[in-house]
């Protein structure tokens, strides 16, 4: 069974803020990291493999540095990393990068895909649905659970607002996974010494067979117009007083607006 | 268009490589280089000291578009129950299609012929209705095939969806096939008065920057909009309208749900309709601390138990409960945060609420900032008081 995970390297986002004079991000010494979500869907990926015997392979779409989390993917005992690389591929929305995606995932063959439920800078969850589109084959989100998997389908539970349903699919499939499905292992000591001497394969524009037109900025139906910080309330009142004068005053503005 | 540094003006310092969130911007051989990671969202324009970036623009940007006619909005149903999220779509919709001058529709499948009706009143002109038994569950290729089909009929020029579960699962296939843009998850809708595109504001980074996305080129312009911060439409029980019949027919199945489990946690489930939240985060410290707010939100008729996602990682309380950013949008009447910070990807869960009550013994915790009372003190000091406090209310 061949298995590909696709992987984003990510901003760790608890660090960005926005400078609110000039409306730009401060990004100094953020650090890159693999998108959390990814790092479950590597670890079922390779719990698959364990299962089925099967291959599996990451994919990250990104400039040339982004070869780091493929590194790390091969660590925790993914067997190769390909790096999608391209000048053309610049600007890519979420439409444009799921179609190379698509193209490269089309191009190294799979019989399940797995993808994050979304990407932390982007917070968008649409790049694994649409990724599935493209392919034209089934996909399930928010997988919390894998509980069959066979040459022919396979079994999960997807997880929904008030409770998750049971969901059945033929083979290929695409999955895109929550955090509840699993703890991320630890690279081991050999996977790092793997890793390090990996050789990461690289594919282009031409490599995967993509058309010019659908990558890239090009390939992208929407723009980013501009950014700006979110904006707070600045209606605050600080109760005084002893506990419980700032209970018996908490109470009785809570009676006054109708709350209670 | 596209993002462009004049090698020559460029001085080579790196004062551009802070501004860019996507690492996009590299020094090669002493002078700045936008790479393939441009996301175009033109950060790095303002910053340079030499004004070396600039953006260049290409004469295909004017694609010619397709005029679309009206604007739709999805109205999504489980178990035959339409979801609150469809009135607050109507609500935005018709103010969109107002400002278009363009009628709004609404698309429902499954539910019956009187909840067709019904979102007539709440201000759609007319209504697509598919009942057949396909549709009654979800599935993705079935919703995705029929909404697409429906699309390349009659040519909406805006199509909108809560940011659901279900809306953002199948969404993305429908604009991946009409080879358009979708914007995920926005916190508003405006309409751009010169071009007349749709003007659709996001958080990104985990809320810390909110974004602005335009599709300017293809039609229609589709969007999923976060259940519970736009207003409900208007209900008018006189107003009537068309209901055109649709049937999903041909659409192959291959990932079918064979069941459906409800975990019944009934605060929980109530959070998003719940009148009063009492959410706990970090500070409570534990299950016991937990029980606490169980106690307070039984003395008040309505209420809820939320949570930080600290609390939730914890393992204090289970995610259903989590509010905030990668959980639950709430807007009660009465948001109490108890050992909550307010760090701001739990804020843009909750800052819609009519009244937030802070308590928390640091003053400098950015949660009273969105606060309309804040209560400096320890929680475990302050809450059985206020307990106390509320059951004698209840009891006169
Ligand atoms: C991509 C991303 C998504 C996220 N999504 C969410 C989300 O959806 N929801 C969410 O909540 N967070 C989310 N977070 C996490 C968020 O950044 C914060 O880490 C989290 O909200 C902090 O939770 P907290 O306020 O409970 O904990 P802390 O920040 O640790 O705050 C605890 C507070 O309790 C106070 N306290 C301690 N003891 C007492 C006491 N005895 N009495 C009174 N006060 C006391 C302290 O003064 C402190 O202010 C997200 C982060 C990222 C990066
Ligand atoms: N550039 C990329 N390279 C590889 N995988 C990606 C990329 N962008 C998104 N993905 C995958 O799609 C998921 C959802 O991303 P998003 O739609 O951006 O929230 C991620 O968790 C990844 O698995």
């Amino acid at each position: 069974m061949k298995i590909v995970v696709c992987v984003k390297q990510v901003p760790d986002t608890a660090e960005v803020r926005i400078n609110p004079e000039t409306n730009t991000l401060i990004r100094d010494g953020v650090p890159s990291i693999i998108n959390p979500y990814d790092l479950h869907a590597i670890e079922a990926g390779l719990q698959l493999k364990e299962i089925t015997g099967g291959r599996l392979t990451a994919v990250t779409m990104g400039p040339p540095q982004a070869e780091t989390s493929l590194r790390e993917a091969i660590s925790m005992g993914v067997d190769e990393g390909v790096l999608l690389t391209d000048r053309a591929f610049a600007g890519s929305d979420t439409w444009a990068t799921a179609y190379t995606l698509a193209r490269a995932v089309e191009h190294l063959g799979a019989d399940i895909v797995l993808c994050g439920k979304q990407a932390i800078d982007g917070d968008t969850a649409q790049v694994g649905p649409e990724m599935a589109e493209f392919l034209g084959v089934p996909h399930v989100a928010y997988v919390r659970k894998i509980q069959d998997v066979g040459e022919k389908g396979i079994v999960v539970q997807r997880l929904m607002d008030d409770g998750f349903d049971v969901v059945e699919s033929s083979l290929p499939v695409l999955l895109t996974v929550v955090r509840e499905l699993n703890t991320p292992r630890m690279p081991s000591l050999k996977g790092k010494m793997v890793a390090k001497k990996a050789v990461i394969r690289k594919l282009t524009l031409s490599d995967i067979g993509a058309e010019e037109d659908s990558v890239g900025l090009k390939g992208s139906p929407t723009q980013v117009r501009n950014i700006f910080a979110p904006e707070a309330k600045k209606d605050r009142k600080i109760i005084e007083g002893s506990n419980e004068e700032k209970v018996e005053a908490l109470v009785h503005a809570l009676m006054e607006s109708k709350c209670l | 268009m596209f993002i462009r540094v004049n090698a020559e003006r460029c001085s080579g310092c790196e004062t551009c490589l802070a501004s860019c969130p996507y690492d996009a911007i590299v020094i090669r051989e002493g002078k700045a280089e936008i790479t393939e990671m441009c996301q175009m969202c033109r950060s790095c324009l303002s910053v340079c000291p030499e004004g070396a970036i600039s953006e260049i623009k290409e004469a295909s940007d004017s694609k010619e578009k397709e005029e679309g006619r009206g604007v739709w909005v999805f109205a999504e149903q489980r178990d035959g129950i339409v979801a609150g999220v469809t009135f607050e779509l109507l609500g935005a919709g018709r103010r969109l299609a107002d400002m278009l001058g363009t009628d709004l529709s609404a698309v429902l499948f499954g539910a019956s012929s009187s909840d067709a009706a019904e979102l007539l009143r709440w201000g759609a002109n007319r209504v697509y209705h598919c009942e057949d038994e396909i549709v009654r569950g979800f599935t993705d290729e079935v919703y995705a095939g029929l909404l697409s089909n429906m699309v390349d009929q009659y040519g909406p020029e805006i199509v909108l969806a809560g940011a659901t579960p279900i809306g953002r699962s199948f969404l993305p296939r429908v604009a991946a096939r009409l080879r358009t843009g979708l914007t995920a998850d926005c916190t508003s809708l405006a309409i751009d008065i010169e071009s007349k595109n749709l003007l659709q504001v996001r958080p990104a980074f985990g809320g810390n920057i909110m974004a602005t996305i335009v599709c300017p080129n293809t039609r229609p312009q589709m969007a999923t909009v976060r259940p519970r911060v736009m207003k409900r439409g208007e209900y008018d029980a006189a107003k009537t309208g068309e209901i055109v019949k649709v049937t999903a027919e041909g659409i192959r199945i291959r990932a079918r749900v064979i069941e459906t489990v409800k975990e019944v946690s009934e605060v929980a489930i109530n959070l998003q309709e719940a009148n009063i939240i009492i959410a706990g985060g970090r500070g409570v410290g534990g299950e016991k601390g937990f029980n606490m707010l169980f106690e307070l939100a039984g003395a008040l008729e309505g209420a809820c138990v939320g949570a930080s996602r600290a609390a939730v990682d914890e393992g204090w309380i289970p995610y259903r409960h989590q509010v905030g950013q990668t959980g639950k949008t709430v807007s009660p009447k009465l948001y109490i945060a108890c050992g909550i910070s307010g760090a701001v990807q739990h804020l843009v869960g909750m800052q819609s609420s009519d009244i937030i009550v802070a308590i928390n013994r640091n003053p400098e915790a950015p949660i009273f900032s969105v606060a309309t009372y804040g209560i400096v003190a320890d929680l475990f000091e302050v809450l059985p008081l206020l307990i106390k406090r509320i059951r004698e209310t209840k009891g006169k």
